[in-house]
């Protein structure tokens, strides 16, 4: 053996013993589980006196025909609809507000990121609050104004879309810090550029400040869409997905099955279905989207 | 590692776990808390009492968290192997606890005969969600039922008698009607009566159900009665206090929300549990009543509430020192100092002669009505499967409520998805 090879065989060694920890805890806590829920998800639940045994596609086709599942698909996939678009808007907008000069920038900065700190069951707390019917501050304010108050959180119509404003209004101001960096890289030279070609507002925006923001962009849409479907604290905090189902989200219907009826060969028969749902998710959106994405 | 190094390390086992038995038997206890006020001091008191009676004993008390939380630690445990050796937990879990093999029937282990007049000295209300298949298999702790609270000064401004609660569901819409009061642009500033139907709306229509002369299941938790037409007719006078009578708030009624509801004057009328007396009694700024629930055909409430299990444990002292500690906290002085102090129903008839808890009533005469109504309550719903099945309910009753749903095929796509869930428990 040359010494140049024994030196890139030693590196290698080198390299492995030193991803091993983090293989080992991935492997532990993240792959291993999920291939062996996929596999408990061909077993019918154990139940008392009756072991285990395998059943195929059973817990697939129950699946299929349980209406609670499609519903909670349909609330999830209307919740990422509106949520993950609504909440980059509004992190764009802030973070281009705030990244001017303006007086009291610190300030509107920490205020914007505020709902960003909170645990998630304090500001379930505080919305269960606004939407209390009658009492509520949403109420209150309709009342002076002459409105009916509305059972917002009681009704089939309005509960869905305000869990969803509780998520707009978390997570656009953590997505507005990462826009708020990837504005400061922008070169200041193509603004000047732009200023000596006498290009108006919506031009600069359109040409400059988009394309260049599009890797941030990439990045936190994806965070925001996985966000969608791991989201669970809320509902439970809010509404345990009443009224009717209308609230039930992909995520809360597993915790359901799993520790109120514990049914585990459904709950995990739910989970694989989550799993390849994520998995499209990221998959679409690097293969996809990375295409439109400008990088330097 | 050697062959002799190894039967070292097994002999090293196996003398440490001779040798952990071999002192005082250690229990755990798992207790959730649903009512207001300092509940783990009280715990933590009665365990030091009964440790005293009992120096051969240790229990360690686990406060668990709500229970749903409770039965699910229970539950979790117990499948890795270290089930609690007693628990407090809801009486509607037993079917589920029967079914995952995970309880011992205390008839099996209440043997003598001091035992057996035990078993014999609770409410027979109480007891039915206790016992299935010919066993006993839970013990009433804290126990409840539904009653109607209602706002003596808002009976009094509508011209009603304020020492007269509705006894009819007649009566209900009458004073009902007379006590929702409107502004000049016809928001309503107070309604007649609040019946929450959030989170388990079963349990409060199922005290309609029972008043209309129905129940909602068998003893045995095989079989349902979601659609019978008496229980149609409960239904659509719940959805009718909202929609046709106008007394009642239209959409779900927050059972969390419902007493703040009652104390800011925003409805005449609650129905909730009677463990919210205690706080009803610290909060209500006005003089309010308590009052049994309306009759239809008869009056009567659903019980609800937590019992104690003894889970099934290979060591026989573990499990005999779990059923003398449930036997401990069950006796009529035990039950009386609980009831006074949560606002629970004492478990018992004899608990209702001690001095103390006479002296209560008597300073409280509300405490009473609760124990009253039990000669017509019945058991709350249970079944096999118990969250499915009362799911299946619960949707049918958001689904009528909030959406506006006829009431007849809701209930009968309840009734139809509840026997597909139990037709495995029929034989």
């Amino acid at each position: 053996m040359t010494v140049g090879s024994r030196f890139r065989w030693n590196m290698h060694v080198q390299g492995w013993l030193m991803v091993f920890p983090a293989v080992v805890l991935l492997a532990a806590f993240t792959h291993i589980p999920a291939v062996a829920t996929f596999i408990d998800s061909f077993y019918s639940t154990p139940h008392g006196t009756k072991p285990s045994h395998y059943i195929g596609v059973a817990q697939y086709s129950n699946m299929i025909a349980d209406p609670i599942f499609w519903q909670a698909l349909r609330n999830n996939l209307l919740y990422a609809l509106i949520t993950v678009p609504a909440s980059i808007a509004l992190a764009l907008i802030m973070a281009i507000w705030v990244n001017g000069k303006i007086g009291g920038r610190a300030f509107l900065r920490l205020a914007f990121f505020t709902p960003t700190i909170l645990p998630m069951i304090a500001a379930a707390n505080i919305w269960l609050f606004f939407y209390t019917p009658d009492y509520g501050l949403l109420d209150q304010i309709a009342h002076l104004l002459g409105f009916r108050g509305v059972n917002w959180l009681g009704d089939t119509t309005t509960a869905l879309p305000s869990v969803m404003a509780v998520t707009i209004w978390k997570e656009s101001g953590f997505f507005m810090i990462f826009y708020l960096a990837a504005l400061q890289q922008v070169p200041p030279d193509l603004y000047e550029a732009a200023r000596m070609e006498n290009a108006g507002a919506w031009q600069v925006f359109a040409r400059i400040t988009w394309p260049l923001l599009m890797p941030t962009t990439l990045f936190v849409a994806v965070n925001a869409l996985i966000n969608a479907f791991r989201i669970v604290d809320q509902v439970i905090a809010m509404t345990g997905g009443e009224p009717n189902n209308t609230t039930t989200l992909l995520l809360f219907y597993i915790y359901q099955v799993a520790f109120s009826f514990w049914d585990s060969g459904y709950a995990a028969a739910l989970s694989s279905v989550l799993l390849a749902v994520l998995a499209i998710v990221a998959l679409g959106q690097f293969f996809l989207l990375d295409r439109r994405v400008h990088y330097r | 590692m050697n062959f002799f190094a190894r039967a070292l390390v097994g002999a090293a086992l196996a003398t440490a776990a001779y040798i952990v038995p071999a002192s005082a038997t250690e229990i755990t206890f798992y207790y959730p808390i649903a009512v207001g006020g300092p509940i783990t001091k009280i715990f933590d008191g009665y365990v030091a009492a009964f440790e005293k009676q009992n120096p051969d004993i240790t229990v360690k008390p686990v406060y668990t968290g709500s229970y749903q939380d409770s039965i699910v630690k229970a539950m979790t445990a117990a499948r890795a192997g270290n089930a609690p050796d007693a628990a407090v937990l809801l009486s509607t879990d037993m079917f589920t606890l029967i079914d995952a093999g995970m309880i011992e029937p205390i008839d099996k282990l209440a043997a003598s005969s001091d035992d057996k007049d035990w078993l014999k000295a609770f409410y027979p209300a109480f007891m039915a969600n206790s016992q299935a298949d010919g066993h006993t298999w839970g013990v009433p702790f804290q126990r409840s039922t539904i009653v109607q609270y209602y706002n003596k000064e808002a009976f009094k401004k509508a011209g009603l008698d304020p020492e007269k609660a509705p006894a009819t569901w007649d009566e209900l819409v009458a004073d009902g009607k007379k006590l929702t009061v409107k502004d000049g642009s016809g928001n309503v500033k107070q309604w007649g009566v609040e019946i929450p139907s959030s989170g388990f709306p079963y349990w409060l229509f199922q005290a309609l159900v029972i008043q209309n002369g129905a129940d909602l299941a068998n003893q045995n938790g095989t079989k349902v009665n979601f659609n019978g037409p008496k229980v149609v007719e409960a239904a659509q006078f719940l959805y009718d206090l909202s929609n046709k009578y106008d007394v009642m708030p239209k959409g779900i009624i927050d059972w969390g929300t419902t007493p703040k509801d009652f104390f800011q004057g925003k409805t005449a009328i609650m129905w909730t549990t009677t463990g919210n007396l205690t706080n009803v009694r610290k909060n209500a700024p006005f003089a309010f009543g308590v009052a049994p629930m309306p009759k239809k055909v008869q009056g009567g409430s659903p019980t609800g509430g937590g019992n104690i299990y003894i889970f099934k444990n290979k060591d026989k002292a573990k499990e005999d020192a779990a059923l003398k500690l449930a036997k401990f906290l069950t006796s009529k002085d035990m039950a009386a100092d609980w009831s006074i102090q949560t606002g629970y129903v004492a478990t018992r008839p004899d608990s209702w002669e001690t001095d103390k808890m006479k002296a209560y009533v008597k300073d409280f005469p509300p405490a009473a009505v609760a124990r009253d109504q039990l000669k017509e309550a019945k058991a709350e719903l249970s079944t096999h499967d118990n969250q499915r099945v009362t799911k299946a309910l619960d949707d049918a009753l958001q689904a009528i409520l909030a959406s506006n749903k006829p009431v007849k095929p809701a209930l009968d796509r309840a009734e139809q998805e509840a026997t597909r869930i139990l037709r495995q428990y029929q034989n």
